[in-house]
């Protein structure tokens, strides 16, 4: 990737970045002052002095403030949580032969990027897969798994290696990061709020009834009301699902680029793709890997078979690229590498 | 009046471009000599690995002594040649000589994997892990380290730089170039081993 590129790259992460977070904010932030105009709208005709009239919006604040210092922790802590839930250990000191060849890997990645070197983890599961965490360039994280260490040769496994350098380069993984952590806390919103619509039901219905029955001056503001309260009971449903759909969207466009990237480093894209096809050959799902951490991984961990194919469902719901299409793309920069000698930036 | 000020313009423009051009010269060779250093930190853990290697297959490989002293001999050359080599000069011989290096090394490498038993029981594997992944790093510094002196040599030969060069003591650095031809050659790559 040329500089122009590149620097265009990590512009656009940041910006995305602002606006993921800007996003939540504003979320949050219906979500509260949605309540509260509804509880406002509600108790509106209460007689002043003997009824409570909810005039100050104390959700709407409490619900901001509570995002902003989820998104402050989800930016300083998603990396350590998003290792932790994986159940990731760091490699400092190599004793198996792999071990030793994974750190030299990093360190020759390192070198060949032009980043620091990132701190090295190994997770425990015998499916081959890898993911690269961090907010900052010079404190990130790369993880694989034992299975990858066990299948891949040395070639493959730099080329994976490289691959996860390329994100920490592209700055992808900052936002990736915060996606993950800020996805999984609205996956744990939206759970909560199913069940309370499934147990609690009865007892809103009850509390919706008496708003209605307030008949001086209640009459006009009641469809509203119920109009409001659809609307916000939706976003809340929906939530967790639009935002799984944007993690898709970011990540699967970045792969492609990691994948270049990883070809430039290396010199090597004909590794790259063994490697890919190596990883999918292996059908079972990598098991400590979680949902919301999916787009973080070179191959989908949940092992759907989507990325098999092609199309409009495969588009939406994928988190990777058809590994088919990637593949194929390595492959002819290996070829035009074999015949002029030199890498294209891009297939 | 006016003609005062004016040249006062001029001169203060151009001293602000002297400065800053300087500044660019110097930063720019700071950098040269920062990728030199990774090269050459490389290099001498290559150098340090060598010895413990013939070592450890000595005593298995009587038959060998050729290859052994040829390895040997290649390295205590580079050795010699990297104590001189400056990204101002000697750059080139280094080069060669690490070539030559590598293929006696590789040489020998295909020795060993005549003694399975010598792989196994022995810390060879991981000796020639160790300069595998060596290797790699002096390739990965090379690139940078050419592409930081492309750069720095560009700029100080350009007009006007070159009139700042000389006061910023800044000289044209040898590029790492690959002299050997087998090198040269795309590299097969053997998916298939371990």
């Amino acid at each position: 990737m040329s500089d122009s590129n590149l620097f265009e790259q990590q512009a656009s992460n940041r910006r995305r970045s602002a606006i993921l977070v800007a996003v939540f904010l504003a979320f949050f932030a219906w979500i509260g002052f949605g309540g509260d105009l509804i509880f406002y709208l509600q108790t509106t005709s209460e007689p002043s002095g003997t009824g409570y009239r909810h005039v100050f919006p104390w959700f709407g604040i409490a619900a901001t403030l509570i995002a902003a210092g989820m998104a402050w922790y989800s930016w300083r802590k998603g990396p350590k949580e998003i290792l932790w839930a994986t159940g990731a250990w760091e490699l400092i000191e190599p004793s198996k032969p792999e071990e030793m060849v994974y750190v030299n890997v990093v360190e020759e990645m390192a070198i060949a990027s032009g980043l620091p070197r990132p701190s090295i983890w190994v997770v425990p599961d015998k499916d081959p897969n890898a993911f690269a965490t961090g907010t900052e360039e010079k404190s990130a994280h790369v993880a694989v798994t034992e299975g990858l260490l066990t299948t891949l040769n040395r070639d493959e496994l730099q080329a994976v290696v490289a691959h996860e350098m390329a994100h920490i380069r592209n700055h992808d993984v900052k936002l990736m990061t915060l996606l993950a952590a800020l996805v999984g806390v609205l996956a744990l919103i939206a759970e909560g709020t199913w069940r309370v619509l499934w147990f609690g039901g009865g007892r809103r219905g009850r509390a919706g009834g008496g708003g209605g029955g307030g008949k001086k001056g209640g009459g006009g503001a009641a469809p509203l009301v119920a109009i409001l309260l659809v609307l916000w009971v939706i976003s809340i449903i929906l939530a967790p699902i639009v935002s799984r759909l944007l993690a898709l969207a970011v990540s699967r466009k970045r792969e492609f680029l990691a994948d270049a990237t990883a070809a430039q480093f290396t010199r090597n894209p004909a590794a790259l793709a063994s490697a890919l096809r190596t990883i999918e050959d292996v059908v079972a799902p990598t098991k400590s890997i979680k949902r919301g951490t999916a787009h973080l991984c070179i191959a989908d961990p949940l092992g759907r078979r989507l990325t098999h194919k092609q199309g409009v469902i495969a588009n939406l719901f994928g988190t990777h690229p058809p590994m088919g299409v990637r593949i194929a793309r390595l492959k002819a920069m290996a070829y035009a590498q074999e015949k002029t000698g030199s890498i294209p930036e891009e297939i | 009046m006016f003609g005062t000020v004016v040249l006062l313009i001029v001169v203060a423009v151009v001293i602000g471009w002297v400065i800053s051009a300087y500044n660019k010269l110097i930063a720019l060779k700071g950098q040269t000599e920062n990728a030199w250093k990774q090269i050459d930190v490389q290099l001498k853990r290559r150098h340090d690995l060598i010895p413990n290697l013939v070592e450890s297959v000595k005593g298995a490989m009587e038959f060998e002594k050729e290859t052994l002293e040829a390895v040997i001999e290649a390295r205590n050359q580079a050795v010699n040649i990297q104590a001189g080599a400056m990204p101002t000069g000697g750059v080139q011989q280094l080069a060669a000589a690490e070539a030559a290096l590598s293929s006696a090394l590789s040489r020998l490498n295909v020795v060993v994997e005549r003694y399975p038993d010598l792989k196994a029981t022995t810390n060879v594997g991981q000796l020639q892990e160790e300069l595998t992944s060596t290797e790699n790093r002096v390739s990965f510094a090379r690139q940078l380290y050419n592409d930081t002196a492309t750069t720095y040599n560009i700029k100080q030969q350009q007009f006007p730089w070159n009139l700042v060069a000389g006061m910023a003591k800044a000289e044209v650095v040898e590029l790492w170039e690959i002299t050997d031809e087998s090198e040269r050659a795309v590299p097969k790559v053997d998916l298939s081993m371990k």
